[in-house]
C-alpha cells in the first residue's frame, strides 16, 4: 500500500512528508528502544514508536527506512522535525496505541520486516 | 593489519571521524556519514547495515561515556573495518559489559532509547570479527570487522 494509505488506516496526521505519500510500503517495526530498532528493523519498512528525539530520524535514516509513525498521539520536537525535513524523512502522528497501529495495518496487509528474532545464542 | 601503501585508491578508503562526549544533539550523525560512504560505494545493503548498527552503538558509546574519541573507517575490496576508541572510565569488567542487559546507562541515554545493555551486545552479534580492549579511567577501544566479500541475503 501506499503512506497515503497508512495515514488513512490510523487517521494519523502528517507531521513531515506531504510530498512522499505515494511512497510503497509493505513492512513494518515497532519498538521504543532504539537499540532494538537498529537490530531488526529493515530498510523500507515502517517505524511505529512512541520516541520522538532526534535519534529516531537518524535511525530511520541509517536504515533507509519509509516512514516514522508515532503512536500513542506522540508530537515530535522542533529538532526533530527540521531533521526529518532536511533528510526527507516523512512522520506521521497517530492517536492510535501501538498495538492497536500494527494490527490495523497488519488487518490491511503490512507484515513485520521480520517474524521473529535470529538471537544466535542457540547456535553456540 | 594492510600495510599502509601509497597508492590513491587506499587513502581515499580511509576515513576518520571525531566524536565529543557528551553532545547527544550530535550522536549519530558519524554513523549516517558512513552508511552514505558505503551505500556510495555500492557496497552490498546487507554490509551497509551491519556497518551502520556496529558503528551505531559505538559512536552512542563515546557519546554517552567518554570524553572524546575517533571512529576510524577503513574499506577494503574485502571488509570494512570500523574502529572506535576514546578516552573515558573505560570497562572495568569487559565480560559482564557485554552480557545482554548489563549497562550503567543515565537517564539521560535511557530516554533517547539506548542504555538497555544490547549495545555491546550487539556490536559483538552484527560484526564478522570483533576485538575490545579496555583499560579504566584511561578509555575503551573496539575494532570491528564486516566481511564484505562473503555475499550473505541482501535485505
Amino acid at each position: 500500500m501506499k503512506l497515503r494509505d497508512v495515514k488513512e488506516i490510523l487517521d494519523a496526521d502528517v507531521i513531515v512528508g506531504d510530498e512522499k505519500l505515494d511512497t510503497e510500503v509493505t513492512t513494518a517495526f515497532g519498538a521504543d528502544l532504539m537499540s532494538d530498532v537498529l537490530s531488526f528493523a529493515k530498510a523500507g519498512c515502517l517505524l511505529l514508536t512512541g520516541l520522538t528525539n532526534t535519534q529516531v530520524v537518524r535511525i530511520a535514516n541509517v536504515l533507509d527506512m519509509a516512514a516514522i509513525i508515532l503512536v500513542r498521539g506522540k508530537k515530535p520536537p522542533a529538532e526533530t522535525i527540521s531533521m526529518a525535513k532536511s533528510l526527507q524523512i516523512p512522520i506521521l502522528t497517530t492517536k492510535y496505541i501501538l498495538f492497536e497501529t500494527a494490527g490495523r495495518l497488519y488487518a490491511k496487509g503490512i507484515v513485520g520486516c521480520l517474524e521473529k528474532v535470529d538471537t544466535g545464542s542457540e547456535q553456540t | 593489519m594492510i600495510p599502509a601503501v601509497n597508492k590513491p585508491e587506499n587513502t581515499l578508503n580511509k576515513y576518520s571521524f571525531d566524536i565529543e562526549g557528551g553532545n547527544f544533539n550530535a550522536a549519530g550523525t558519524v554513523s549516517m556519514r558512513i552508511k552514505a560512504i558505503l551505500k556510495e560505494k555500492g557496497l552490498p545493503g546487507d554490509v551497509v547495515r551491519k556497518s551502520a548498527i556496529v558503528s551505531y552503538e559505538a559512536e552512542i558509546n563515546i557519546v554517552s561515556y567518554a570524553r572524546k574519541g575517533f571512529i576510524h573507517l577503513t574499506v577494503t575490496p574485502e571488509n570494512v573495518e570500523i574502529e572506535a576508541a576514546d578516552e573515558g572510565p573505560g570497562i572495568p569488567n569487559i565480560e559482564q559489559a557485554m552480557e545482554q542487559g548489563y549497562s550503567t546507562a543515565s537517564q539521560e541515554i535511557r530516554e533517547m532509547g539506548f542504555g538497555a545493555g544490547m549495545g555491546l551486545h550487539n556490536i559483538n552479534f552484527y560484526s564478522d570479527k570483533f576485538d575490545i580492549s579496555s583499560e579504566v579511567n584511561k578509555g575503551t577501544s573496539l575494532r570491528m570487522i564486516i566481511n564484505a566479500t562473503q555475499l550473505t541475503k541482501d535485505i
